[in-house]
């Protein structure tokens, strides 16, 4: 910055408008104005609640005994939660859960990417229905696959029946340890499909034709093609859409607690029902928090890999 | 963005690798086959909202029926089981809700709570739109034109906030709330929705105005803008498509919303998510009814999916994919 006095005497020495850009705020001042507002807001919900979870992860405190007396019982949750051997179920619920899902969804969505990238006729009005149940509250269409899911009156085992012949009443989807896990990966593959292709069509129609052209010239079969230009040059949008379906799919509560809540038994139990039940169920407040933070700590690992990769796709 | 993911001018149309039209109509089968089965679900819900009762719940499902308004009345209404000479004794229906409910021996006794959660929604999903694009375009255009230190670890940090499970933030916020007061409040969803949505809000407003060149602004300031000025009048017109499609994300993130709603309201501030599925009738669900609150909850959203048509993909991406 010039000092002071220069500053004065250019402004009086300049005709008026550069005169009032030196009375308007710095630079720097509306920065910091304009991010202290978001930063705030973020530091009161998120920062400050985040805090607050640690401190009680620490203790036994149970939110709906307000004025019990709270006592520190240092990291012993933490050492129950790793070393619980039921711990591991919900874990390998969700594990099971997000294999299954991003691998159909990465499979089915790549493919109908590809097949639209053949720009027939209306493909644009087709791409536009498919996109639809992506946008939908999963939380209230989930529900109604509840009603879909019914054995005798729903439709999905009525469709099931009338194409293998298998009766309708012989199968619950959502009854059933075998058959509930996929009930869910059902719904979350027919919501989330369409973003998933919605990805790859954007990396498909990245790869600049003259790449094509050049390996026509070149006499390369189109099966040569698709594994060495198409696929290698769409991978990072598969990547990028497998990430973001992996944190979300990470955190999935909404699809489950409204079709099977976990059940039967814990079979479709994913952490964040485990969650829901220590911390609004059985009110094992700290326990509950201590879980919490060691969600936090597996999702801000996959968040960091997530933005090194995102870097890398802008980047390239 | 770096120019690496949109290269439209580069390639050529009727190329040597156009598909082959045989190609092209296996692809359009695949794909319409597939946009019909998706649909299916769809189109059953909508069915549903027009089937009374006893035909929504008939084996085998019925495709052809006579369609009935019950669902959508059972959505507004309560209603009671009363005696056939009580019911004869009350004045003529006012309305087809009231006649359809005396069909099957019943009276309308009051509105039912779809309409005010229906409100909380719609004031929630606005209030915390404004807020959180508001804060976000502003926390955008800084960090798309100022040298803020740390500015790729603060873009981070913000990002970072949505990865959180909600659940996870969920205990704490209950905790927070109740002390001070928040708990089933609209104002404390619309803060709460705000503060998930602006993460959203920053990444891709930022995009958009990088897109806008400095010149702009530039210009304007040797005109005799001040910043601010510069800021309000040449940003933020320019600015005005990104603004658009970004709320509309913000808009349908709060409108969609479940876990939160369901864990941290109960009244007062309860939106239509975690209402609907607790819609219900004599013996178990009145899935006309369900319907009926899904079909109206969802077709807004309809409508915003065929506008935001081109930014979508922005809008999932978080920005790091444009077109």
């Amino acid at each position: 910055m010039s000092p002071p006095s220069i500053v004065i005497s250019a402004a009086q020495a300049t005709p008026a408008p550069l005169a009032t850009r030196m009375r308007g705020l710095s630079d720097r001042a509306i920065a910091w104005l304009f991010i202290a507002p978001t930063m705030l807001l973020l530091l009161a919900i998120n920062i400050f609640p985040l805090i607050w979870t640690v401190r009680l992860s620490f203790t036994n405190f149970r939110a709906n005994r307000p004025n019990a007396e709270v006592i520190s019982v240092g990291i012993d949750h933490y050492v129950s939660i790793l070393t619980d051997p039921d711990v591991w179920g919900p874990m390998q619920a969700t594990a099971h859960f997000l294999f299954w899902t991003i691998t159909l969804q990465t499979l089915i969505g790549f493919t109908l990417a590809y097949l639209i990238d053949r720009k027939f006729r209306g493909h644009g009005f087709w791409t536009t229905l498919i996109l639809i149940p992506m946008m939908l509250s999963p939380a209230v269409v989930g529900n109604f696959w509840a009603f879909i899911y019914q054995p005798q009156i729903g439709l999905f085992n009525y469709v099931v029946s009338f194409a293998t012949g298998i009766p309708p009443s012989s199968f619950e989807m959502l009854g059933s340890v075998k058959l509930a896990p996929w009930s869910i990966i059902i719904v979350d593959t027919w919501m989330w499909t369409p973003y998933v292709m919605l990805i790859c069509l954007a990396g498909l129609r990245s790869i600049p034709d003259y790449i094509y052209e050049a390996a026509e010239v070149d006499r390369a079969s189109s099966w040569r093609q698709f594994w060495s230009i198409t696929l290698p040059m769409v991978l990072p949008f598969i990547m990028l859409a497998v990430l973001f379906r992996g944190i979300e799919n990470f955190k999935m509560f909404d699809l489950v607690n409204l079709l099977t809540n976990g059940g039967p038994g814990s079979t479709t139990e994913v952490v964040s029902i485990t969650l829901k039940r220590e911390a609004f169920e059985k009110w094992r407040t700290g326990y509950s928090s201590a879980l919490a933070i060691i969600l936090f700590v597996a999702v801000f690992g996959l968040a960091n890999i997530y933005v090194k990769a995102l870097n890398a796709v802008k980047n390239r | 963005m770096s120019a690496g993911l949109h290269r439209k001018g580069i390639s050529t149309a009727h190329s040597v690798v156009e598909p082959t039209s045989l190609s092209k109509r296996v692809a359009m089968i695949v794909v319409v086959l597939y946009a019909v089965i998706t649909l299916v679900p769809l189109l059953w819900i909508a069915l549903t909202s027009i089937k009374s009762p006893p035909d929504s719940i008939s084996y085998p499902p019925k495709v052809l029926f006579e369609p009935s308004i019950e669902g959508y009345c059972n959505l507004f209404t309560t209603r009671s089981r009363q005696t056939e000479e009580y019911i004869k004794s009350l004045p003529p229906a006012v309305d087809a809700c009231d006649r359809a409910a005396r069909r099957n021996s019943m009276v309308v006794v009051s509105r039912s709570n779809y309409l005010p959660r229906f409100l909380n929604s719609l004031i929630i999903a606005f209030g915390s739109t404004l807020l959180s694009v508001s804060l976000g375009v502003m926390a955008a255009y800084a960090f798309s034109r100022f040298k803020v230190p740390g500015k790729d670890d603060l873009m981070f940090f913000i990002l970072s906030t949505r990865m959180m499970p909600p659940i996870a933030v969920a205990i704490p916020i209950y905790l927070m709330y109740r002390e001070l007061g928040l708990s089933d409040t609209k104002l404390g969803m619309i803060l709460l929705y705000s503060a998930v949505n602006v993460s959203l809000a920053v990444w891709l407003l930022k995009g958009f105005i990088d897109e806008i060149p400095r010149e702009y602004e530039e210009a304007a300031m040797v005109d005799g803008y001040t910043r601010l000025q510069a800021f309000r009048k040449v940003v933020l017109p320019q600015a005005t498509t990104g603004i658009v499609a970004t709320a509309i994300f913000c808009l349908i993130f709060a409108w969609n919303e479940y876990a939160f709603a369901v864990l941290l309201t109960s009244g007062d501030a309860q939106t239509a998510p975690p209402f609907i599925p607790i819609i219900i009738g004599e013996g178990g669900q009145d899935w006309p009814a369900v319907a009926a609150g899904t079909m109206l909850f969802l077709i807004p959203i309809l409508v915003f999916t065929v506008l935001l048509r081109k930014h979508l993909l922005r809008g999932i991406t978080f920005g790091a994919v444009r077109k």
